[in-house]
């Protein structure tokens, strides 16, 4: 009896031990990596040499590096003293499109600073289950052309959480993510950007309890032709604080956010079953929410321009479309006496495309049925206001580890 | 006796030291450990100036622009090894293989070639390892830098000195460029645009895969007489940017793919509005405008050194002028269309 006892002790212990291994493996280490001479050899060769369960804690100050950096090992995390404290400087940055690219899968990104990189700030690619935390992404001459594109940019990957990080100054996204599925942008702060955070050709996204504030445009959801992804679906915006989006449009022509108008609150292009609810919206001179199709020529047969099934209920509204920057806006406006609607929708695909809305503020439709209508064709037309919500899109639910790495 | 016993002696020990010929070390190939130096694995004897003799030198047709840099490009075979081919006439090659790549500037008063780096692909028992080793200045022997690193180097270039910051990739930049669905793969062993010195090298590839030789030669890009504008252009790009710019490269997300994979015209750029280009769209609406080079961004991207714009990301210190003339040519010959 004694014996079959400790023989189911000693299989217990070794399954836990099986188990300890999963979650975290054998040896997992810290690599210690403090600024000074040589910071940008001694940084990546750590980030290269890091193995699966590693941490690489970057020290307090400012690391000048010259080349982007990257890292592709999985299950690493890279971790700083503080987002003001511990500072990626790539002002002298001479080579690489990007200031950190994270190319492996369970990263956890948190407690750091990324200045003046010359393309983007982070990119992540097909990286899945990564975590941003923390983390703050700055040109900190504020908005200029010549800035980097994005701040935050994950891509083509699945599970990715964005929890309280600062952007700023980026020339066109400050939280970019594009061709990915399973996303949270929560609790962030994007300011001074063309757009402050986009969610892009995904599927599946919530996004909440963020403040996006002096940028062109509040909060972009966009589908795009020509892409591996395509069919943007399934995004929530909601308990969001999207006001003063005040700054001129500062992106270089040929983006597409070139065409976001200065003043824009929220804009859904080309997307489908997305919902804007409870945020507080304001202060944005074009329009606070803005449904529209895409319209410009294109050629994939497999790429829906419409925007559909978009629902806007219960936002709080303060004062917009006292200057409406898009053509054929001031015409509307005066139309209306002197100012456009808090919301608008294109009217791309008729009526039964058209948002259903609950806010008690000025909707309308520019009636521009036909997707390659010119915009000075509009036929204004009050938009109805819902009483019935919709069937409501489910929460997006991360991975625990995920969770985890934040709490 | 003893006189012609301790002449063999004598001659025994002349032969081990006139004869160092060290061999390629297979297991410092297929090993665990990278080797801190490449003298580990015996490819050069002495210096970068001297390959093995087991070593394949084989160029390219078409190369990949590196700010001008001269390139030697060889194949290691370990004994025996049987090299297939897919139908593509990319070469596959079996564990235990090597491609070694010396990158460097010839010096204008001597005319010999400095050699800076020497990158490595190793095919070992999980898969391929890219790494580069950096050659110290004494020229003695050269250092694995997974970090990467930087140069300084002046070279003559059409009479005039050119100085620039030249960049070692690091390992990840390796396989940045190196990967095909997220593995490390070779680029530049695709038969149809390789060029070898000896008949019998090039015998020992078609012995095995007779159907190599039917495969059309792949234009030169800078040899007219190898192929039309548009074949050299199209080359140009499969080889410069293809590798990135294909479904399952660095790339893919761009939806820009130059690997030759592309079946519309969108798909290589044609008419294509950029999607995460920033402020490297330089105001341009279209990767390629037909007709007009200079609205398309392509063209602006090749043009620029700026970091956020260049492209290709890495070796673009400087832009490859007669690559961009060619690329020129063949947008400006599109009739031009209305997006």
């Amino acid at each position: 009896m004694m014996h079959l006892t400790s023989m189911r002790m000693r299989n217990i212990g070794i399954v836990g031990a099986a188990i300890c291994a999963l979650v975290q493996p054998a040896f997992a280490k810290t690599i210690a990596v403090a600024p000074g001479e040589g910071a940008q050899m001694r940084l990546q060769e750590a980030l290269i040499a890091a193995e699966p369960g590693d941490i690489v804690e970057l020290g307090e100050g400012r690391f000048k590096l010259t080349d982007g950096l990257s890292l592709d090992v999985n299950n690493v995390t890279v971790k700083g003293m503080g987002a003001k404290l511990t500072t990626l400087d790539f002002s002298g940055q001479q080579g690489a499109g990007e200031g950190l690219l994270v190319t492996s899968d369970d990263v956890v990104l948190r407690d750091f600073g990324v200045e003046n990189s010359k393309g983007d700030g982070i990119k992540s690619k097909g990286a899945d289950r990564i975590v941003y935390h923390k983390l703050r992404v700055e040109w900190t001459g504020g908005p200029k052309e010549t800035n980097g594109a994005y701040g935050i940019y994950p891509v083509e990957s699945t599970d990715v959480l964005i929890d309280s990080v600062v952007v700023r100054g980026a020339s066109d996204a400050g939280i970019y993510v594009g061709q990915s599925r399973n996303i949270i942008v929560r609790e962030s702060i994007a300011t001074e950007n063309v757009a402050g955070i986009e969610i892009e050709n995904s599927f599946d996204a919530d996004v909440h309890d963020n403040i996006a504030t002096h940028n062109t445009g509040g909060v972009l959801v966009f589908d795009l032709p020509n892409l591996p992804q395509m069919g943007g679906h399934n995004v929530r915006i909601f308990d969001n604080i999207i006001v003063d989006n005040m700054t001129p449009n500062f992106a270089p022509k040929g983006n597409i956010v070139a065409n976001v108008p200065t003043g824009t609150g929220v804009m859904v292009m080309a997307n489908r079953n997305v919902e804007i609810f409870d945020n507080v919206l304001g202060d944005n001179g074009t329009t606070n929410i803005m449904v529209v199709g895409y319209r410009f020529p294109h050629n994939d047969a497999k790429y829906d321009p419409l925007p559909r099934d978009v629902v806007i209920w219960d936002n709080q509204h303060g004062r917009a479309g006292w200057d409406p920057k898009f053509r054929g806006g001031a015409e509307i406006a005066a139309a209306m006496g002197g100012n456009f609607p808090a919301i608008f929708w294109d009217g791309a695909g008729g009526p039964a495309k058209a948002p259903v809305i609950s806010d008690t503020v000025p909707a309308l439709s520019l009636g521009l049925t036909d997707i390659l209508a010119d915009p000075a064709t509009a036929a204004p037309t009050p938009l109805a206001i819902a009483t019935k919500r919709p069937a409501a899109l489910p929460a997006i639910k991360l991975p625990d580890s995920m969770e985890a790495a934040v709490r | 006796m003893r006189l012609l016993l301790s002449f063999v002696a004598c001659f025994a020990t002349a032969v081990a030291i006139s004869a160092p010929h060290p061999d390629i070390s297979d297991t410092a190939i297929t090993g665990l450990q990278n080797p801190a130096t490449l003298s580990a694995f015996g490819f050069f004897e002495g210096n970068a100036a001297n390959p093995s003799m087991k070593l394949i030198p084989y160029t390219l047709r078409t190369p990949l622009f590196s700010d001008y840099a001269e390139k030697q490009r060889f194949i290691y075979l370990p004994p025996e090894a049987l090299v297939t081919a897919d139908k593509d006439g990319r070469l596959v090659f079996p564990v235990g293989s090597a491609l070694v790549k010396n990158f460097g500037y010839t010096d204008s008063a001597t005319g010999a070639l400095t050699v800076l780096e020497t990158r490595i692909l190793l095919h070992k028992s999980d898969g391929w390892v890219a790494l580069p080793y950096v050659w110290r200045a004494d020229g003695s022997d050269a250092d694995l830098r997974v970090g990467g690193t930087r140069i300084p180097v002046s070279f003559d270039r059409e009479g005039k000195k050119l100085s620039i910051s030249y960049a070692v990739p690091n390992k990840n930049q390796c396989k940045q460029c190196h990967s095909s669905a997220e593995q490390i793969v070779p680029i530049g062993p695709i038969w149809q645009n390789m060029d070898f010195l000896k008949a019998k090298d090039a015998a020992r590839f078609t012995k095995a895969n007779p159907q190599l030789a039917k495969l059309d030669r792949w234009a030169a890009w800078d040899d007219a007489r190898s192929g039309n504008v548009q074949e050299r252009a199209r080359h140009y790009l499969k080889v410069n940017c293809g590798h990135c710019h294909a479904p399952k490269g660095a790339a893919s997300n761009s939806g820009l793919f130059l690997d030759g994979s592309a079946t519309d015209a969108a798909a290589i750029g044609i008419g294509k509005r950029p999607v995460a280009a920033g402020r490297a769209s330089g105001n341009l609406d279209f990767i390629i405008e037909a007709g007009h080079p200079e609205r398309s961004i392509l063209i602006a991207r090749m043009k620029s050194t700026d970091s956020g714009i260049a492209m290709p990301e890495l070796g673009r210190s400087l832009h490859h002028k007669e690559g961009v003339k060619l690329l020129e040519d063949w947008i400006a010959a599109m009739p031009p269309s209305v997006y």
